[in-house]
C-alpha cells in the first residue's frame, strides 16, 4: 500500500495541498507582515523531520511592508537551489513567544525518493524504529 | 487598434464619470492639502497634478479594459537647499498610494550610507535590503550624486547604482524611486550615468522661493507651532528675509525655520526678563518685531547660523 504517493515531503503548513502559486505565497507573506513577523527564507537538502535547522538564504527580513521584496528573494533562492527544499518562515519576536509562527515549503526537488523505515532489533524482542531518507545516502549537494 | 475593435463596449458606448472617480480616490484632499501647505512651487504642483490626472485616467481606462503598461514614475527632484524636495517626496508617496499606483504608500528615505557598503561584497546586500524595504512604496534617495564618486575608481557606489537601475527597470510596479539633489551636481551625476537619466521619466526642478513666499512659509510654520507674528513682527521678518537672502548660506525654507527657532528663543527670553509677570496666551503666542530685529543679520549683516555651522546642510 502506498500511503503517500509521490513521496511528497509533508512538513509545515499547506504541505498536503498542491504547491502554492506565487500569488498565494504573496498573500501568506502579507498576512505575516501584517502581524509584524520577520520573514526568513531557508533551504536544505536533508529532508529528515528532525532536521529543524535549515540553512538561511540571506538575512531574515525585518521592517518590510510589501511581499514583493520577499518574493523576489524567494525567486532568487529558487534560482540558486532549484533542486532543494526551500521554506519560508515567519518569526514572531514578541517577548515570551520568540518562535517561528509560520513555516511552509515553497520549493521542492523534482523527484522526492521518500523515506525508508529502519527497524532495529533490540534485546528482548523489542524493536527500535527510525526513518532514513533515501536521498541522504548521497553526499550533501548531490542528493537531488 | 485590434484591442479596441475587440472591445466595442470600451470604445464608445460606456461612459465613466471621471468626477465620481476623482471623488472616490480621495485624491482631492491630498492635492488641496498640497496646494495649501506648500507655498509657491508652481512647476512642481503642475507636474504632480499631471501625474495624478494620468493615473486617474489610467484607472478609468483599466475599468474599460483599455490596458496600457504601467507608466514609469521614477522621478528626480533638483533644487537648492530648503526648497521642499523631501516634503514633496513624502507627499508624493501618499498621492501615489491614493491613486493605487503603489500598494503601501510608505516613504523610505535613504542616503549614500544606507546603500553603499564599506568593503567588497557588502554593497549589494545592503542596497537590496533597502530596496526590499521600499517595495510597495517610494524609495527616496537624498543627495543621490554622492552615490557616484568618479575620483575614486574603487568606490562601491557604482555597484549600488547598477542594482538600482536593474530594480527600477524590472520592478517598476513594485516601487517608485525618487532621486533628489542640487541641480548642478545632479546634472554631473546624470552625465556620468546616462542609463540613470533615461530611466527617470520625470525631472522636476524646484525653484527658489521669493521673499513674500518665504514670509508666507514662516507664517505657516509658526501656525503649526501655535505661534504667530504681530503685524510689526511680520513686517520685520519680511525685512529680515530680504536681507538674509543676499547673505551666504541661504537655504530657503530651512533658513526660515532656523530663523524662527531663534526668534522663539528670543521671545522666551524677552518674556522671562520682561517686567510683565502676568502673561496672557496672546503674549505667549506672539512673536514681536524686537524678537526678529535682535538678529545679527540686522546688526552686523552676518547670518546668525554660520558659527554653529548648521546652515549648509540640514537633516
Amino acid at each position: 500500500m502506498m500511503t503517500n504517493s509521490g513521496n511528497r515531503l509533508t512538513q509545515g503548513q499547506f504541505s498536503f495541498l498542491p504547491p502554492l502559486t506565487d500569488k498565494q505565497i504573496s498573500s501568506q507573506i502579507k498576512y505575516a507582515l501584517k502581524n509584524g513577523w520577520a520573514i526568513g527564507i531557508e533551504y536544505t537538502d536533508d529532508p529528515h523531520p528532525r532536521n529543524t535547522f535549515w540553512e538561511m538564504f540571506g538575512n531574515p527580513m525585518f521592517d518590510l511592508k510589501d511581499p514583493a521584496g520577499i518574493l523576489m528573494e524567494i525567486n532568487s533562492c529558487r534560482k540558486t537551489f532549484p533542486n532543494h527544499y526551500i521554506r519560508v518562515t515567519a518569526f514572531n519576536a514578541t517577548r515570551g513567544v520568540e518562535s517561528p509562527t509560520m513555516s511552509y515549503i515553497v520549493n521542492r526537488p523534482k523527484n522526492e525518493p521518500g523515506f525508508h523505515l529502519v527497524r532495529e532489533e533490540k534485546s528482548g524482542r523489542s524493536v527500535g524504529y527510525a526513518i532514513h531518507s533515501y536521498a541522504t545516502d548521497k553526499p550533501e549537494g548531490d542528493r537531488y | 487598434m485590434s484591442k479596441q475593435s475587440k472591445n466595442p463596449k470600451a470604445a464608445e458606448t460606456v461612459s465613466i464619470d471621471l468626477d465620481a472617480e476623482f471623488r472616490d480616490s480621495n485624491i482631492r484632499e491630498v492635492l488641496e492639502k498640497l496646494d495649501k501647505e506648500l507655498i509657491g512651487l508652481k512647476p512642481v504642483k503642475t507636474r504632480i497634478h499631471e501625474i495624478a490626472a494620468l493615473l486617474l485616467v489610467d484607472r478609468v481606462r483599466k475599468q474599460l479594459e483599455l490596458t496600457a503598461g504601467a507608466p514609469s514614475l521614477h522621478m528626480c527632484f533638483t533644487g537648492n537647499p530648503g526648497t521642499g524636495k523631501t516634503t514633496v517626496a513624502s507627499r508624493m508617496s501618499e498621492i501615489l498610494h491614493r491613486l493605487g499606483y503603489v500598494r503601501e504608500g510608505h516613504l523610505v528615505s535613504v542616503t549614500r550610507d544606507d546603500l553603499v557598503g564599506q568593503y567588497i561584497g557588502h554593497t549589494a546586500p545592503k542596497t537590496k535590503e533597502v530596496i526590499k524595504k521600499a517595495m510597495g512604496g517610494v524609495l527616496f534617495i537624498d543627495e543621490a550624486y554622492y552615490l557616484y564618486k568618479p575620483e575614486n575608481e574603487r568606490d562601491y557606489g557604482a555597484e549600488s547604482i547598477e542594482i538600482l537601475l536593474q530594480t527600477m527597470e524590472n520592478n517598476r510596479d513594485d516601487l517608485v524611486v525618487i532621486l533628489a539633489g542640487y541641480k548642478d551636481r545632479m546634472d554631473k551625476f546624470f552625465q556620468s550615468n546616462p542609463g540613470m537619466r533615461s530611466r527617470i521619466a520625470h525631472h522636476v526642478d524646484f525653484p527658489d522661493y521669493g521673499a513674500d513666499e518665504l514670509v508666507a512659509i514662516a507664517r505657516l510654520m509658526l501656525a503649526g507651532q501655535n505661534y504667530r507674528f504681530s503685524p510689526e513682527g511680520e513686517a520685520a521678518f519680511g525685512e529680515y528675509i530680504r536681507l538674509r537672502m543676499k547673505l551666504e548660506y541661504f537655504a530657503n525654507a530651512r533658513s526660515v525655520r532656523n530663523a524662527l527657532d531663534r526668534a522663539r528663543l528670543r521671545q522666551a527670553n524677552r518674556l522671562f526678563t520682561g517686567a510683565k509677570k502676568a502673561l496672557t496666551s496672546t503674549d505667549l503666542m506672539t512673536i514681536e518685531a524686537e524678537d526678529i530685529r535682535a538678529s545679527r543679520v540686522f546688526l552686523e549683516g552676518e547670518p546668525d547660523e554660520v558659527p554653529a555651522g548648521d546652515a549648509q546642510q540640514g537633516p
